[in-house]
């Protein structure tokens, strides 16, 4: 009996995985008006990349996607806490936290 | 076949509370949901056999990005019905953009395949005699020590980082300042006057107690400075 991945299928792992990304990025765009909610958005999308990769290392029967998932779950956790940071300095500078208020530097 | 069905299960859960995470009114909510996301992909980790990396999830995501994200919702106090505008707005572009992506990744889907070269080029086969962790710590600890050890430069440098964007010096405490207390000496707050014999207030006039010495960028009010201040180390 196949253990893993094998005993379900790579391929339903990978349509999960793309159905998660593709919710992340729909998420990015819907919500203008709350930057929290894109930040989420784009752990969703993290985790979408890292179910892929353990969805391979299980398939190839490889364990450096694990390694891989690992270190990009150290980043996501930093990028959280980075970006949480910024965006309470923000919020104190400016007192919303809609991208389209985002225009300070004119850029 | 319980496996797909947990898969199936799991999947399920999943996709539907990352649906409830773009698409709550309610940012707390969002970050419920994102919680149950995460729980339930650590559910399909656990049956893709990588159970370590399931445990990290839960730890790292559940226990300390999603409550640091319920932390920021709450302390941001925003206005929860202005935050849904322009759904109507964006959602056109946001699912033709959902749906070309998805296009595009469901034809890598369909049409790739496994190279016969792969087998061979496989660097760390998972060893069938351990468990999980143990195989992950064997190659973590060796092969990628120096990774291992840049990720936790990183985590630092984000540490770092997180407490100097959001410090501020707030006016108006009274810290304790070490510094301040150690070096001080009896001639900064006691003074021996002589008196006369007999003299009343009048003749000396009323006398005030030295200020105590204010830390740099404290406001200085002489209101404090009470003699009490002089004995109080």
């Amino acid at each position: 009996m196949p253990q893993g991945v094998l005993a379900i299928g790579l391929g339903h792992y990978l349509t999960v995985s793309a159905i998660l990304l593709v919710l992340g990025v729909f998420g990015i765009f819907i919500n203008r008006k709350n930057i929290i909610i894109i930040l989420m958005s784009v752990e969703l999308i993290l985790l979408a990349v890292n179910l892929n990769l353990v969805a391979f290392s299980s398939a190839l029967n490889d364990l450096t996607g694990q390694i891989f998932a690992m270190f990009i779950l150290t980043v996501a956790a930093a990028e959280a806490a980075i970006g949480l940071a910024i965006l309470v300095t923000y919020f104190r500078n400016r007192g919303s936290i809609e991208v389209e208020d985002v225009n300070l530097m004119k850029g | 076949m319980i496996p797909s069905v947990f898969f199936y299960l799991f999947s399920a859960v999943l996709l539907a509370s990352a649906t409830a995470v773009v698409t709550s009114r309610n940012a707390v909510h969002s970050v419920l949901f994102l919680i149950l996301a995460f729980l339930n992909a650590a559910g399909l980790f656990v049956l893709a056999g990588a159970e370590f990396l399931a445990m990290i999830l839960v730890i790292v995501y559940v226990g300390a990005v999603a409550v640091l994200f319920l932390f920021v919702v709450m302390m941001l106090d925003v206005d929860r019905v202005q935050s849904r505008e322009g759904f109507q707005r964006y959602a056109p572009v946001g699912g033709a953009v959902g749906v070309v992506l998805f296009g595009e990744l469901a034809a890598v889907l369909f049409g790739w395949q496994v190279s016969p070269g792969a087998d061979a080029l496989r660097q760390n086969p998972i060893p069938a005699d351990m468990f999980n962790t143990h195989a992950i710590g064997q190659v973590l600890y060796t092969d990628y020590v120096l990774l291992f050890q840049l990720a936790g430069l990183v985590l630092l440098v984000a540490m770092i980082g997180a407490i100097v964007l959001t410090h501020r010096v707030r006016l108006g405490t009274r810290r304790q300042n070490i510094t301040q207390q150690q070096t001080r000496e009896v001639a900064d707050t006691l003074e021996l006057l002589q008196v006369p014999l007999g003299a009343s207030m009048q003749q000396t006039g009323t006398y005030r107690p030295k200020p105590a010495l204010e830390p740099a960028g404290a406001p200085a009010d002489t209101h404090h400075a009470a003699p009490h201040d002089a004995g109080e180390h």
